[in-house]
C-alpha cells in the first residue's frame, strides 16, 4: 500500500491504495468523487476525463500513484460559487446531454479543448478532437453546438475583460 | 402553450446533477460493509463442467466467499424466463432450454457464469477468480444458425431439436405465391441484418442488500423497468415475495433495450447477499458487456417483391431466420415475431404478405430488443427492396414511393397492425426539398470530376410503438400487459409530485413530464417533481422502451390529471359558491369565467387538506391515479434521406448530409425530441457503417472492446437535418405517436441505398466498411 495525496478541486486529499489502483477508481473510491465514470477499459470512451496539471488526461490510465503530488480538477470542481461554466452551461442549453454518463468526461475535455484552440474552433476541429469521447445517446449534434457556443461566449467575456 | 408547457423547448431540470458530477449511478452506490462480486466466466464457448474446485479462491487475501451454480440451484433460486409465449405453424409451443443465472453443468456460450468470487475489493477479486479452477470438457460449438440447423449440429439445449425454437408465420402464403407467380416484376433479395452490441456508455451494475433483521432485500440495478424486476425475480426466480424486495433503478446510463431484461448478475447480488450476509456489488467492466449483454438484431432473409404492370406491389414473401443466441432472452420470441413482421407492409398498400421465421439457438451471447426491436429490421429488408425494385425498374424511388403509398386511414394491414392517421407524401415532399433532391445529379458530375463518388438514397419508413396494448399483446403470447400507471400528489401547499411507471435513462421525464402538469395548472415546472425509478415510491408501472412513455406514460399522467382537475374544480367552486362548470384553471389560478373571483391553486389544496370547508361528502386530500392501457400501437413515421461521397481509392464513405423528416404526432418538448432523433440516426448510421459483433468458428467474441468494435463518434457523423410533418395520434388523450427509436430504424437503408448508388453496385452489407465497399468498386 502506498500513500497518495493529490490537490483535487482546490483541496488536499490522501488516501492509501495499491500500486496497480487506477487513478479513476482511487477518485471514485478512495476520494467519494463519483462525477468521473468508468465507461471502458481500454481508454477509449473518455468518461474518465479529468484535469491533471492542467491538461486533460485519462483517469483510467493513469495510476494513482503516478499522480501522487499533482493538481486535478473533476467535474465536482468546475462550477464557482455555485454558477455553473460557461460549457455546463451550454451543454445545458443546448441538450448536449440525455443519460449524463458520458457528460463529465466531455465537458472536462471540451474545457480543455477550447483552453487549447484559444477559443477558435468549428464545426470539424470539434469533431476532431472528440474523437477520445464516446456518447451513445446524443448523436453528437448538440455536443458539437454546445462546445462551440460555449467557446464563443467565453471568447466573448474575454474580449470584455 | 406557454414557457414551459406543451410544446416548450424547455432546458432539462435533471442537467445540473449530471453536468456537476452529482448523478447517482448504481456503481456510485455504496453501503457500509459493502463487499464486491467478480464472476467466473466461461472462455469455451460450448461445455461440460465436470468439476470446480473454489479452494484456491476462497483461501485468497481478501476474500468472504466463492459461490457456483450448484449452490443456486440447491437454494431454489429459479430459471430466467423468457417473458413471450410464441407458438409454432404446427401449433407446438416454442422449445426453449433452461437458462440457469450461474450455469450448472453445462455453458452454453462465451461468458456464460460458472462461479462468483464474493471479496473485500474488485482487485482482490479478480486476482481469487483466476484461482478458480474448472475442469470443462469442451464441446463442438456452433455459432452460424444456418449451419446450426443442420443435422449433426451440436444440439444446445435438449428440448429443441436442430436448434429450432420455433418456426412461426403470418400472413397469406397462398395468395402471396399466386400473385407472385402472376407478377409483372419481382425483386428477389438476401438481406442479412448485422448482429449489434448495445453498448450504452454505462456499463450494467447491481447492489444487492439482505436485511437479515427485516428477511427483506434492496436491489439497486441499472434497469429500464425496476417494477417488473421485481415482478420477475419475485415471481420467477423466487428471490423474495414483491413485498420483501425493493428494486431501484437509480440515474441510469443509457439503455436502449439491454438494461430491459433481468440478468443473471443482479440475481446473484441478491442472493450473495443472503448467503454471504454482506451486501454484494456488482459493476460489469466493457468487455463484460460485449460479452453478456443482451445484443440485437442478427437476422438473415429472403424476400420476394411483386409488382404489377403498374409498378404497384401486390406481393410480399419473406423468410428469415433470427439467431437467438445460447438463452432465450425476456422478450426475444417477440422481437423477431410481433415486433417485426407486422411491419413488414411498411408505408405501402400491399394486398398479400407472407412471414416465415424460424429462431435458432447459437453458442453465443443471448440476442433481444435493441433500439427499435424488429422494426430496424423489417425496414432495413423493406426499404432496400424498394429501393432496388426501383432501380430494376427504372421508376425513380420517390415515384415507385407515390405510386405505392397508404392514402387513407385507419389502415388495416394484412400483418395485424392497422395504422391510425399518417401522411407518408408530406415527409417524403419535405426530406426531398431539405435534401435538394433535385439538385443531387448535378452534385454527382461534380463530385466525379473531383475523382469522387456521391450517391443518394431514400428510406420511408413506419414503426409500430407505444407499446402496447394489454389484451392485444396478450393474446399475442405476451405474459405481461403494457400499460402504464401515473400518480398525481398535490401536497398541502400545493406542490405537486407525480409518481409515474416509466423510467427515464436519458429521455428528460423530470423535464417533459412536469410540462405536463405546467400547462394543466399553470403552475411553475420548479414546483413539480418527477418521481421514477423506486418500487417503494412507485406502486406499479411497465418501464420505459419501445418508444412508449410519451404514448402510454404521458397519458396515465392525463388521466390522474383529469382527475385531480375535477376535484379541485370542485372545491374552488365549493369554496367560490360557483358552478363547477365555470370554473377555469390558469396560471396557477381557479377563476370563476368572466369574473374576478379567484383562488390561488395552493390555496384550494390547502382546502383539501385542512378539510375545514369542502362539499359535503367529499374525502380530504388532492391526489388521484390512474392506469392507461393503449387501445392501439402508435405509428411514427417518415423520410429520411442519405447523401454520401466515397473515395474510390479508399472505400471510405463521408456523409454529405443526412435528413430527417417524421412524423411523431403531437409533440411535448422539440428539444428532447431532436435529440432523440439524434441518438437514434447515430444509432442507425453506426449499424450501416461501422458497427458488427464477431465471433469466430469456435465461438470467441473477438470484438470484445471499444478497440475492435468500431462505435460512431464525433468525426464519423455530421449533423443532421432535422424536421417534423405531424399528424396527431387519434388514439391518446396528447395525440402522442413518441420518437425513441425511429431514427435507428430508418436511417440503415437509407446510407445503405446512397452507398449503392454511388458505387454502381447493389451487393452490399451492412456494416459498409471501407474495405467492403473498396472491394465492389474493384470487382
Amino acid at each position: 500500500m502506498t500513500k497518495v495525496t493529490l490537490t483535487v478541486n482546490g483541496r488536499t486529499m490522501s488516501g492509501e491504495c495499491d500500486d496497480r489502483v487506477l487513478l479513476v477508481n482511487f477518485i471514485r473510491d478512495k476520494l467519494g468523487l463519483t462525477g468521473t465514470h468508468v465507461g471502458c477499459d481500454t481508454t477509449q470512451c473518455g468518461a474518465c476525463v479529468v484535469h491533471m496539471d492542467g491538461k486533460s488526461v485519462k483517469s483510467c490510465t493513469i495510476l494513482a500513484v503516478q499522480a501522487n503530488g499533482s493538481e486535478i480538477t473533476t467535474i465536482e470542481g468546475l462550477a464557482k460559487d455555485g454558477e455553473l461554466h460557461p460549457v455546463q452551461a451550454a451543454f445545458r442549453e443546448h441538450h448536449g446531454l440525455q443519460c449524463g454518463f458520458c457528460t463529465p468526461g466531455m465537458v472536462m475535455t471540451a474545457v480543455d479543448m477550447i483552453r487549447r484552440h484559444g477559443g477558435n474552433l468549428d464545426e470539424q476541429t470539434v469533431r476532431h478532437e472528440l474523437e477520445g469521447n464516446i456518447c451513445r445517446c446524443t448523436g453528437y449534434h448538440n455536443i458539437v453546438k454546445a462546445i462551440l457556443a460555449a467557446a464563443s461566449e467565453m471568447n466573448a467575456r474575454q474580449a470584455a475583460e | 402553450m406557454g414557457i414551459e408547457g406543451i410544446g416548450a423547448r424547455v432546458a432539462r431540470k435533471e442537467d445540473k446533477r449530471f453536468l456537476t458530477g452529482k448523478g447517482r449511478y448504481t456503481d456510485d452506490m455504496t453501503v457500509p460493509g459493502m463487499k464486491y462480486a467478480v464472476f467466473v466466466r466461461s472462455p469455451h464457448a460450448h461445455a461440460r463442467i465436470r468439476n470446480i474446485d473454489v479452494s484456491a479462491a476462497k483461501a485468497a487475501p481478501g476474500v468472504i466467499d466463492v459461490l457456483t451454480g450448484k449452490q443456486m440451484l440447491d437454494d431454489g433460486i429459479g430459471n430466467l424466463i423468457c417473458g413471450w409465449m410464441i407458438h409454432s405453424r404446427d401449433g407446438s409451443p416454442m422449445k426453449m432450454g433452461a437458462w440457469r443465472p450461474i450455469a450448472h453443468e453445462r455453458v452454453r456460450y462465451v461468458g456464460d457464469a460458472v462461479a462468483v468470487v464474493i471479496a473485500d475489493s474488485v482487485l482482490e477479486g479478480r486476482d481469487a477468480a483466476e484461482l478458480v479452477v474448472v475442469d470443462y470438457e469442451v464441446l463442438d460449438a456452433v455459432i452460424d444458425p444456418l449451419a446450426a440447423l443442420q443435422p449433426g449440429a451440436p444440439q444446445i439445449h435438449p428440448e429443441s431439436e436442430n436448434n429450432l425454437i420455433f418456426d412461426w408465420e403470418i400472413g397469406d402464403s397462398a395468395k402471396v405465391d399466386e400473385a407472385i407467380a402472376n407478377a409483372a416484376h419481382v425483386t428477389e433479395m438476401k438481406i442479412r441484418n448485422n448482429r449489434l452490441a448495445p453498448n450504452p456508455m454505462e456499463p450494467r451494475a447491481a447492489l444487492g442488500i439482505y436485511d437479515a433483521a427485516e428477511d427483506h432485500y434492496t436491489c439497486y440495478t441499472t434497469s429500464q423497468n425496476p417494477h417488473l424486476a421485481r415482478l420477475v425475480m419475485s415471481a420467477f426466480y423466487n428471490i423474495a415475495p414483491e413485498n420483501k424486495l425493493r428494486v431501484i433503478a437509480p440515474d441510469v446510463g443509457g439503455g436502449f433495450g439491454s438494461k430491459i431484461y433481468i440478468y443473471p448478475e443482479e440475481l446473484v447480488c441478491l442472493w450473495a447477499s443472503k448467503r454471504t450476509g454482506v451486501p454484494v456489488k456488482w459493476t460489469s467492466d466493457r468487455t463484460e458487456a460485449f460479452l453478456t449483454d443482451a445484443h440485437g438484431r442478427d437476422h438473415v432473409s429472403t424476400v420476394k417483391m411483386a409488382f404489377d404492370a403498374n409498378n404497384r406491389i401486390t406481393a410480399l414473401k419473406v423468410d428469415t431466420i433470427a439467431n437467438l443466441g445460447a438463452y432465450m432472452s425476456l422478450f426475444s420470441s417477440a422481437v423477431p415475431t410481433y415486433l417485426y413482421a407486422t411491419l413488414l407492409s411498411g408505408q405501402y398498400a400491399i394486398p398479400a404478405i407472407h412471414c416465415n421465421v424460424r429462431t435458432v439457438y447459437t453458442n453465443t451471447a443471448p440476442v433481444d430488443a435493441y433500439r427499435g426491436a424488429g422494426r430496424p429490421e423489417a425496414t432495413y429488408l423493406l426499404e432496400r427492396t424498394v429501393e432496388t425494385a426501383a432501380r430494376e425498374l427504372g421508376v425513380s424511388p420517390a415515384e415507385l414511393r407515390r405510386i405505392n403509398f397508404i392514402r387513407e386511414f385507419p389502415y388495416q394491414t394484412p400483418v395485424i397492425m392497422n395504422y391510425d392517421a399518417g401522411d407518408y407524401e408530406a415527409s417524403l415532399n419535405a426530406a426531398m426539398q431539405a435534401a435538394d433532391w433535385n439538385g443531387f445529379e448535378a452534385r454527382r458530375a461534380e463530385a466525379k470530376a473531383r475523382g469522387k463518388l456521391r450517391g443518394i438514397g431514400m428510406s420511408c419508413y413506419i414503426e409500430a410503438c407505444g407499446i402496447a396494448p394489454s389484451a392485444a399483446v396478450g393474446s399475442l403470447g405476451a405474459g405481461v400487459g403494457l400499460w402504464e400507471s401515473a400518480e398525481v400528489r398535490v401536497n398541502a401547499v400545493g406542490t405537486i409530485e407525480v409518481m409515474t411507471g416509466s423510467h427515464s435513462h436519458g429521455q428528460g421525464h423530470e423535464t417533459t413530464f412536469a410540462q405536463l402538469v405546467a400547462d394543466r395548472f399553470g403552475v411553475p415546472m420548479d414546483s413539480v417533481n418527477i418521481v421514477h425509478g423506486d418500487t417503494d415510491k412507485v406502486q406499479m408501472g411497465m418501464g420505459t422502451y419501445g418508444s412508449r412513455s410519451g404514448a402510454v406514460g404521458m397519458s396515465a399522467i392525463v388521466k390522474a390529471l383529469d382527475k385531480v382537475e375535477a376535484k379541485a374544480k370542485k372545491i374552488a367552486a365549493h369554496l367560490l359558491e360557483a358552478d363547477e362548470a365555470d370554473i377555469q384553471i390558469a396560471n396557477g389560478e381557479l377563476v370563476v369565467a368572466g369574473t374576478d373571483k379567484k383562488l390561488p391553486w395552493a390555496q384550494v389544496a390547502l382546502a383539501a387538506y385542512t378539510a375545514h370547508n369542502l362539499p359535503s361528502g367529499m374525502e380530504p386530500g388532492l391526489k388521484e391515479g390512474a392506469f392507461y392501457d393503449p387501445s392501439n400501437f402508435t405509428f411514427p413515421a417518415g423520410c429520411y434521406i442519405c447523401e454520401v461521397e466515397v473515395d474510390p481509392e479508399t472505400g471510405k464513405t463521408e456523409i454529405i448530409q443526412f435528413v430527417a423528416a417524421d412524423d411523431f404526432g403531437n409533440i411535448i418538448n422539440p428539444m428532447i425530441v431532436e435529440g432523440q432523433v439524434h441518438g437514434g440516426l447515430a444509432q442507425g448510421i453506426g449499424q450501416a457503417l461501422l458497427e458488427s459483433v464477431h465471433y469466430d468458428g469456435s465461438g470467441q467474441l473477438l470484438t470484445a472492446s471499444f478497440m475492435d468494435y468500431a462505435m460512431p463518434r464525433a468525426d464519423d457523423l455530421p449533423s443532421f437535418k432535422v424536421s417534423h410533418q405531424n399528424t396527431p395520434c387519434p388514439n391518446n388523450p396528447l395525440g402522442i405517436k413518441g420518437c425513441g427509436e425511429a431514427g435507428a430504424i430508418g436511417s440503415p437503408p437509407a446510407l445503405i441505398n446512397a452507398i449503392t448508388d454511388a458505387i454502381g453496385n447493389n451487393n452490399l452489407e451492412m456494416p459498409a466498411t471501407p474495405e467492403k465497399v473498396w472491394a465492389l468498386i474493384n470487382a
